[in-house]
């Protein structure tokens, strides 16, 4: 339940603070892969789609005083077919928008499983523009002041292999900088990049608003806990009546 | 895109709260669903929409104008359909802890629950008791009238079904409602509150139906056990409107392995001689050219909300609804920033109950200064039905607009779903909470699965590949 968690403070002269991060990108990315190496440092080769990484949290001490928690959302695998719910995108605080530097062109596969017809002509886009059009989806859906990290990712692949590369660094570092977006060419199976993306993105939160809730900590302070054990009256079987 | 798979457990089709709240415990079950929506937005018949749609969905506005645009930011708006609360002990609440779907959603209480009692200029507004020291300082009943009602209220408080000692000298198997109120020597009015109000009956059928008193005892314990959990009501309500439900147990779903599809439309529903066996459908956004991504797959089952069955569902009554938007507070409910008022059907010479329930900014609903209260109740005639909402609509005061649209359709399933597999859920009905909705999800899940529903520990030995 860490989300119920103290939402930020100061505590003997240290501070900490909490915030919402949502991943973003087209599957297969890696999006899973990076947050695991955050928040684990583990990576497999051959992981699945997403299937129940969806809520990890981690820490990060940005100096002997001041403590960022992330509060990671995935996907869970509901941008696959366009259909990731308002809920997703609500009071996050930061994003980061993974794209893989390896593909030019993405469309649908071919089916692997007869029962399928695709008979739509995929648009061919460069996973860079994928990407763009995630971050103007949440410049549409998300709080006015997100901050939001690009990360090219599958960084190992070019380094053993230049001529795999597909998206030039300097093409994603100028639309980042155009953009107001942070920049890393990151690798989930390296761990190159990976945590020096998430510590940039807790520099550049707004630690001394302290936390995501505490825009609206009126609300905070006023909600209920339905956790039984929040409770007092709850599961003593007796009724007040 | 990516390809679907040829079979699925279970498609489901819609995603209102009730399908939603069982693709999320299917996928946590080990289920392949796949879940599929025709709209563009999750929550079907109960989602949270804004005011620009809500004003598009009821067109009362001249083409050329923009009515929207006085009441702020569009998306600062999430209106709810469906004109439901949440009971803080009920069960709706037991499946949100159980599955950790209150990870994603924060609850507010609503501030007051009131009953009116008279009818028109002479009518008033008070606060619904809810244990028996309430009773004692209650407007709503006459100094001796109060003390009857106290012992009433602690009696229910140390009912036991199977413990006959606690009965009263009744036989709760054959006695009526009736015979328990008369037994305390209960007034008329006090009658009305406790079954209207508390036990949220919207008739009065129950009173005279023997063996139906353990039935109103209970009822009057989880408004009780509701009201003593957290204080104010015995209502809680999720910030941003109860579109929230059925996302949150979607992503639950999701979490659990559960696919996604908005914007798709079912072409076909295919059969192996009586049952079901698959689906052809066409996911297509709106505005995108061409003709949209077609695929089949297999499923063994369809769970679906009664719009994509026409054929296979009745309408059982019609619901009469006015949503209205307000900058003020309700009149006589003490400034409350969210509440429930009744207005039972004797007060009004109806049948059935009026409901108002009314949330505002505090709930991340809508801007500050505004307040959104829903009228509705059963219709009981074939015409004027304003008519039949306006003690309603008059407690309300100023209305700044008002969206009524036809009188809705309430539909439930002509059949089990035993012989073709496919199961289809109820509307939404007229009660102010969800108990009968959890009711449905359960009877669904018990002809789809062939066992009971346990709510508790859900997730329990369901191990997340990389939970915490």
């Amino acid at each position: 339940m860490s989300a119920r968690m103290p939402q930020g403070g100061r505590q003997g002269g240290s501070r900490f603070a909490q915030f919402k991060l949502v991943l973003l990108g087209e599957s297969a990315v890696g999006k899973s892969s990076l947050v695991l190496r955050f928040v684990k440092d583990q990576f497999d080769d051959y992981r699945e789609s997403t299937i129940g990484a969806a809520f990890l949290t981690q820490t990060i001490a940005l100096d002997e005083s001041t403590t960022v928690k992330f509060e990671i959302w995935d996907t869970a695998g509901q941008e696959r077919y366009k259909s990731l719910a308002p809920m997703y995108y609500r009071n996050a605080n930061c994003a980061v928008v993974v794209y893989d530097i390896t593909q030019a062109v993405s469309g649908p596969k071919p089916p692997a499983v007869c029962a399928v017809t695709v008979l739509t002509v995929p648009v061919v886009q460069a996973s860079l523009d994928k990407a763009k059009a995630w971050v103007k989806e949440l410049q549409r859906q998300a709080n006015e002041n997100i901050i939001i990290a690009l990360a090219g990712n599958k960084l190992d692949l070019v380094t053993d292999s230049p001529d795999k590369r597909a998206i030039p660094a300097a093409d994603a570092e100028q639309y980042a900088r155009e953009a107001g977006l942070l920049f890393f060419e990151t690798s989930a199976k390296t761990a190159e990049n990976v945590r020096e993306l998430f510590t940039a993105i807790a520099r550049k939160l707004p630690l001394d608003q302290a936390g995501p809730r505490n825009i609206r900590s009126g609300v905070q302070r006023s909600g209920v806990d339905l956790r039984p054990e929040a409770s007092n009256t709850q599961g003593a079987g007796g009724c007040n009546c | 895109m990516e390809e679907i798979a040829s079979e699925y457990d279970v498609v489901v089709l819609g995603t209102g709260l009730t399908e939603c709240v069982l693709s999320g415990v299917l996928s946590v079950k080990g289920n392949k669903v796949l879940h599929i929506d025709r709209n563009d937005h999750y929550g079907g018949e109960a989602a949270s929409i804004n005011i620009e749609s809500l004003f598009k969905k009821y067109g009362n506005y001249s083409p050329g104008e923009e009515p929207w645009k006085k009441y702020g930011r569009v998306n600062d708006w999430n209106i709810d359909l469906v004109p439901k609360l949440l009971m803080s002990n009920g069960e709706l609440t037991n499946i949100l802890v159980s599955t950790d779907v209150t990870r994603y959603l924060e609850f507010r209480q609503i501030a007051g629950s009131y009953v009116q009692q008279g009818n028109g200029p002479r009518a008033t507004v008070a606060k619904v008791p809810s244990d028996a020291g309430e009773a004692l300082r209650s407007s709503l009943m006459g100094i001796f009238e109060k003390r009857r009602a106290r012992n009433f209220l602690e009696w229910v408080g140390n009912f036991k079904e199977d413990d006959p000692s606690t009965h009263k000298g009744l036989n709760m198997n054959t006695c009526t409602m009736k015979d328990v109120y008369d037994k305390f020597g209960l007034e008329a009015t006090t009658r009305d509150f406790i079954g209207h109000a508390m036990a949220l009956y919207a008739t009065d059928d129950y009173i005279n139906t023997k063996g139906m008193a353990p039935d109103a005892i209970a009822r009057i314990r989880l408004y009780g056990n509701s009201m003593a959990r957290y204080g104010k009501s015995p209502y809680i309500y999720p910030l941003y409107g109860l579109g929230e439900l059925p996302q949150g147990f979607a992503r639950l779903s999701a979490i659990y392995g559960g696919t996604y599809m908005l914007n798709t439309d079912v072409d076909e529903i295919l059969y192996d001689g009586a049952k079901v066996s698959g689906i052809r459908a066409t996911m297509k956004e709106r505005g995108e050219e061409g003709d949209g991504m077609k695929f089949k797959t297999k499923c063994k089952k369809i769970l679906a909300d009664p719009s994509y069955f026409p054929g296979k569902v009745q309408v059982t009554g019609h619901l009469l609804k006015a949503i209205c938007i307000l900058n003020h507070p309700i009149d006589r409910t003490d400034n409350s920033d969210s509440l429930q008022l009744i207005i039972p059907q004797s007060q009004i010479g109806r049948k059935n109950d009026i409901y108002i329930a009314m949330v505002s900014s505090a709930h991340n609903v809508c801007p500050k200064g505004y307040y959104i209260a829903i009228v509705s109740t059963i219709a009981e005639g074939d015409s004027n039905h304003h008519l039949e909402l306006q003690p309603g609509l008059d407690r309300l005061g100023r209305i700044e607009e008002k969206f009524m649209g036809p009188p809705i359709p309430i539909y439930e399933p002509l059949e089990s779903g035993i012989n073709d597999n496919i199961f289809i859920s109820k509307s939404y009905d007229a009660t102010s909470h969800f108990e009968t909705t959890t009711d449905d999800i359960k009877d669904i899940y018990r002809r789809a699965e062939g066992k009971e529903l346990v709510v508790e520990g859900l997730r329990e030995g369901q191990n997340l590949v990389a939970d915490e």
